[in-house]
This record gives structure tokens, sequence and C-alpha cells, in this order.
């Protein structure tokens, strides 16, 4: 296939995706039962976007950082901040004398500040913590995070940030397209990152830093590039999903939030953009709507099905992840990529996938035997 | 007859602790040289390596590249009152800089036990090693700015590739090449950063008596090709001996004798340091 046709091909295959979103959104009632499939769609974008800035450091770099949430923690309380109408600050900042910005911006403006300013603390941040590696990495920038949090939950900023009061009445969007185009456009640059001299370093620095530094690549400065360009977009993930929520609190962005996306990087496959976008929408897609019915009480008839009771879906939830782990430790993707090829492949393929993983688990059991 | 210096190691010595690697080392590598460096395990000579190539700093000494200081150190701190071998006082500099400085001053190096980036592909690893040299930055990288550079750097790594003979391999994946065409994938990455001098650590490691014979040639040509100094560490005496043209012998850290082959030889504390002497 020649290199127009794949172009062609994929602007087609936006394109349609972006107007079937489009109508299922004008003739789909909010009420609805399928009204979920928008959350999943919105939700499931935002957390693609900010997987694969996560995917970019942890992944493609083969740094072990955790402080994705408190960069997201930036952007969502940056874009929050500013966008707030000024006649709507009293209501809003009601314990603070409706706070010290009497000023509002443009959504967009906004968003792209909220990654500023998230890419500045990540630069700050990295200069001591990437020089650590490994788990001492990972322990130094959860440290950050959760620091970042208490910051902004802090009185003292109250005027600022609202303490540990909500943020709301701030702009959102309107349109499910919203979100999907913006994070497919910061994915779109993340790509053309990975993809570029910039992107092998990184990719060098993954699979041997002591040769890749023996190539000339300056170590310390390119992780730090890395870190940063990683953050500039959890941030405007974070301000995306500060619109998606329509309210926001710092007491969100704990800990457990960069784990669910850890689990998401994972899941789809370190060093794959593509696998981390699929995993998203899954997981949120399980999350929020496939596994709910686990929720509740469900009757098969007159057999009441046992087990079921609120809170069994986590349990659901977990045993499909120890699965992926223990036998898909590749992840969905492994380290390979959407392309038009492979995919064609694959729909060749799908009559012979039963066979195939029928033959893949003998193999394995006659491994561990 | 006087050639032009590309390498000179000055009184380099390298302490870990109590520990005295390296002591006080002087070497020097003209233009066009192949110069050897060997000794039994464990007497240094990556050590040596190392300095040379900042992965340490040493503890004291100079080393300066085509006449200009690279490396300087002198013991202080701790290393003061610890320092056991000579010159203290000698340096008063500390220059260290990291590897990555030190290959974009053109000294390329390869490693003892193979280092590629393994699950990257033929042509990648070489390209990467084009990164160092290009002008471009993270804005015009990402947005295609330089696609003039980039194509550049395509080109000139697949010709390097052609020239080695790994170009029908250029899409495999680096870890799955066999050991000989790794070696020599390794040693094209080192001279895709474009060097002046190249340091080879146990090349021939691993190989058979015909594979070195190929790698012995294959040096001097690549000496000839790429207008190269090099200097190598080796255990296979016939390589070493065939191919370099002036070796010095390191023992416990301590240079014990430099000479042409025929020298070494017949030199008996290095016949003492091989293989022991009766007593």
């Amino acid at each position: 296939m020649t290199k127009h046709r794949k172009w062609l091909l994929s602007c087609i295959a936006i394109a349609a995706f972006l107007a079937v979103v489009f109508l299922l959104e004008q003739t789909i009632p909010k009420s609805s039962n399928w009204s979920m499939l928008f959350t999943v769609l919105e939700k499931g974008s935002i957390y693609a976007l900010v997987a694969v800035s996560m995917n970019l450091v942890n992944g493609f770099t083969g740094l072990f950082s955790l402080g994705q949430a408190g960069f997201m923690l930036i952007g969502a309380y940056t874009y929050a901040i500013f966008t707030i109408p000024p006649e709507q600050r009293a209501s809003v900042y009601q314990y603070f004398d409706g706070g010290i910005i009497t000023f509002m911006l443009p959504a967009i403006p906004s968003i792209l500040l909220a990654g500023i300013v998230a890419a500045f603390f990540a630069f700050l941040i990295g200069l001591p913590v990437l020089r650590l590696k490994s788990d001492y990495l990972a322990i130094a920038s959860l440290g950050f995070a959760e620091i970042l949090r208490a910051i902004f939950q802090w009185d003292k900023l109250g005027p600022i940030t609202n303490g540990s009061n909500l943020l709301r009445k701030f702009t959102t969007y309107h349109t499910s397209l919203y979100p999907i185009i913006a994070a497919g456009i910061c994915i779109a640059i993340m790509l053309l990152v990975i993809n570029s001299s910039y992107g092998r370093a990184f990719k060098a620095i993954r699979e041997d830093e002591i040769a890749a530094e023996a190539m000339g690549i300056n170590l310390f400065k390119h992780k730090e590039m890395s870190f940063v360009i990683s953050s500039f977009f959890a941030g405007i993930g974070g301000a995306l999903l500060a619109m998606f929520q329509t309210t926001i609190q710092a007491s969100v962005f704990r800990a457990a939030l960069t784990y669910e996306f850890l689990l998401i990087v994972v899941i789809g496959g370190m060093g794959s953009v593509t696998g981390s976008i699929i995993a998203s929408y899954l997981f949120i897609a399980c999350r929020e709507w496939w596994l709910r019915f686990l929720d509740s009480e469900q009757y098969i008839g007159d057999f009441k099905v046992p087990l079921l009771r609120a809170g069994f879906r986590n349990v659901v939830f977990s045993v499909v992840i120890m699965i992926i782990v223990l036998f898909f430790s590749q992840g969905i993707m492994g380290t390979k990529e959407f392309s038009w090829q492979g995919l064609g492949g694959l729909i060749r393929k799908i009559p012979t996938i039963p066979a195939r993983l029928r033959r893949k688990f003998k193999k394995e059991a006659q491994v561990n035997e | 007859m006087s050639k032009e210096n590309v390498l000179r190691v000055s009184d380099v010595t390298m302490q870990f602790g109590g520990v005295v690697a390296v002591n006080n080392f002087s070497m020097e590598v003209n233009k066009g040289d192949i110069i050897g460096l060997i000794g039994p395990n464990g007497a240094g000579k990556t050590t040596a390596f190392n300095c040379i190539t900042g992965v340490y700093a040493p503890t004291n000494g100079r080393i300066e590249f085509m006449g200009k200081t690279i490396v300087e150190n002198h013991p202080s701190g701790k290393m003061k009152n610890l320092y056991k071998g000579e010159n203290a006082g000698k340096y008063t500099k500390a220059i260290a800089p990291t590897p990555d400085k030190i290959t974009k001053m053109g000294i390329a190096r390869t490693f003892q036990n193979i280092r590629l980036f393994s699950s990257l592909s033929v042509f990648e690893n070489v390209l990467i090693a084009k990164h160092l040299h290009a002008k471009q930055n993270i804005f015009t990288a990402t947005f295609r700015l330089n696609h003039k550079e980039e194509k550049r750097m395509r080109e000139e790594s697949m010709a390097l590739l052609k020239e080695q003979g790994l170009d029908k391999y250029k899409d495999d994946v680096a870890g799955s090449l066999p050991y000989g065409l790794q070696r020599r994938l390794e040693i094209a990455r080192a001279l895709a950063t474009d060097p002046k001098l190249l340091l080879l650590d146990e090349p021939a490691a691993g190989m058979n008596p015909q594979e070195s014979d190929e790698l012995m040639e294959f040096i001097r040509q690549i000496r000839d090709e790429y207008d190269l100094s090099i200097f190598l560490i080796e255990h296979h005496m016939q390589l070493v001996m065939g191919v370099c043209e002036h070796i010095y012998v390191l023992d416990y850290g301590i240079k014990i004798a430099e000479g042409n082959p025929e020298e070494i030889q017949n030199n008996p504390k290095v016949i003492e340091a091989y293989l022991g002497v009766d007593e």
C-alpha cells in the first residue's frame, strides 16, 4: 500500500468516526441507556490522552514515573481557575471573598495554559528527580504528586485554589466531539514526537542507557524533555477531565488515579500508542458501563444470580486484570502499532483465532509442566 | 617521523575507595595508529577505557584529545587522604565531561558485552547514532521542519550499512542477529557518530579463529576508509599481535611494558604476568 493511500484511508476513517459520533449524538436521547456511550467516548478519549502521555515516559523512554495525577491536577486547576466567569466567582469562592482573580480567559487558551503550567512544574520537579533511577524515580515522582495535591488543598492558597472546596461553574464543552478532537490532536503530536529523531533517542535510552550515552545522547536532557512533554499533555488531559466532570476537587487526583493510567499503559502494552488508546476505551467502558450490571441484583427468570451486589464489579474487574497480566504480559499490542496492513492481516486471521489461542495455551501448559 | 597526536593520556590514576584500579597510566595514540592494550583479567583495561570515554572521572591525571585537554582531575575531598597513587598535586583542574560530550568530540566506543538497542531495528540502531550531530531541535523535529536533515541522516545511515554489508538486515531486530553481525553492527553504530578515534573493547571476544582473522582485516580496512585511529583492548593474542603497531601491557593497574608486538612477545615481565614464573 502506498503512503498516500494509507493517509487517505486514515483521514476517511477519522472523518467517518467523527461523523458517526456526531449523528449518534443528534439521535440518541440523553435519557436512554445508550447515552453511556458518550460518557465512554469522552472519558475514554481523555484517559487515552493521559495514558499516551504516560506511555511516552514509561513505555518509550523507560523511566518509571508515577507523577501523572499531580500534573493532571495542575492542569485541571489552572484551567478551572482561569475560566470561572467573574460574576460567578463570589458563589464559588464563598469562603474566600470571591478569590483574587477577577478575569476569565477563553477555553482554548486556558487549556494550553494548563499544559504549560503543568510542563513548567514538571521541568522544576524533573531537575532533581530525573537524576534518580527506576524505583527511586517512581517513589520521588509519586511523592511530588502527593505534595502538589496537599498544596492545592492548603487553606492559605484558598483565594486562588478555593482550598479543599469544589471548583465549579467554569466553562465546559457541549458536544462529545470536543474532547475527542482535542485528545486526538494531542495524541497526534505525541506520535510525531515519538517518530522523530528525539523519539528514537528516547527509545535508545529505554533500551540501554549506557549505550545511548556512548552514542552521544545527553541522558538528562532527553529524559527531562520526555518528562516535560508528557506532563504538558497530562496537564491538558487534566483540563479536559475538569471539563468532563464540570466540577473538580484536589482529592480526586490521588495516587490511585495514576495507577489507573499505569494499568491502562500495561494492559495496552508498554511502548504502544495504539495499545494505550484501545486499553483506555476498554477500561472506561468496562468500569462505567459493561460491568455495571454486576453491582445490582439480577434475575434470570425466577433465578436470582448469586454474588451480585454493590462492589462486586470491582472484584470481577480485578480478576480480569489479573488474567491479562498473567497471560498477556505484553499487553494488547506489545510494542506494535496500528497499521492498515496489520488490520487487513488480522481480519483475514479472525476465523483461525480460536485455533491459534488453543495452540498458544497448549504450548504454555506444556512449558509450565 | 612525527605524526599528529590524537590521544594523550598522562598519569591517569583511577582509585575506587582503597582499590587502585589503574595506576599512573600514560599512553599516546597518533593519527592512523592501531594501538592495543592487553593484560590479564582484572588488570584495569576496561577501567582505563572508561576513564577515556567519560564513564568514570579519573582520580588523578589528564587526558588530551587532538591537542585539547578533555579530562583532568586531582584527588579532592575524601580522596585527598585516601589517595595512594603518584603525581598528586601535578594536576589542578577538574574537568569531567559526561560520555555523550566525549562522543560528540569524536571518540566512539564499543562494549565488551555487546550493548545494542536490541529491540530496535538494525537501521534504527545506526540512525540513533546520527542524532548527536543533528542541528534540529525538538520543535522542528516534531513538526517535520527538519525533513532535509532527517533525510540526510537516513541516507548516511543507509550508506554506512551498505558499506558494512549490513544493508540486507536493515529491518531485522538488532537482538536477533547472529553474534558476529551484532559485533559488526556495534562497530557500524560507533562509526555513525563520525569519530576520529575508535575504542574497541574486546572486539574478538567469542569469535572463532577464522572470524578473528576477518576482523583483523576489517579493523585495518575501517582505519583506512574512515581515516581513524584505533585503540583496542583484546585478549586474543593472535589478533593483537597481527594488527597492532604498538601495544601497552597492564597488570594490576600498572603499565608493565610497551612496545611493538615483537618486543612485547619477548618481554619477560609480560610472560611473567601471563604465565607466572617458577619459584
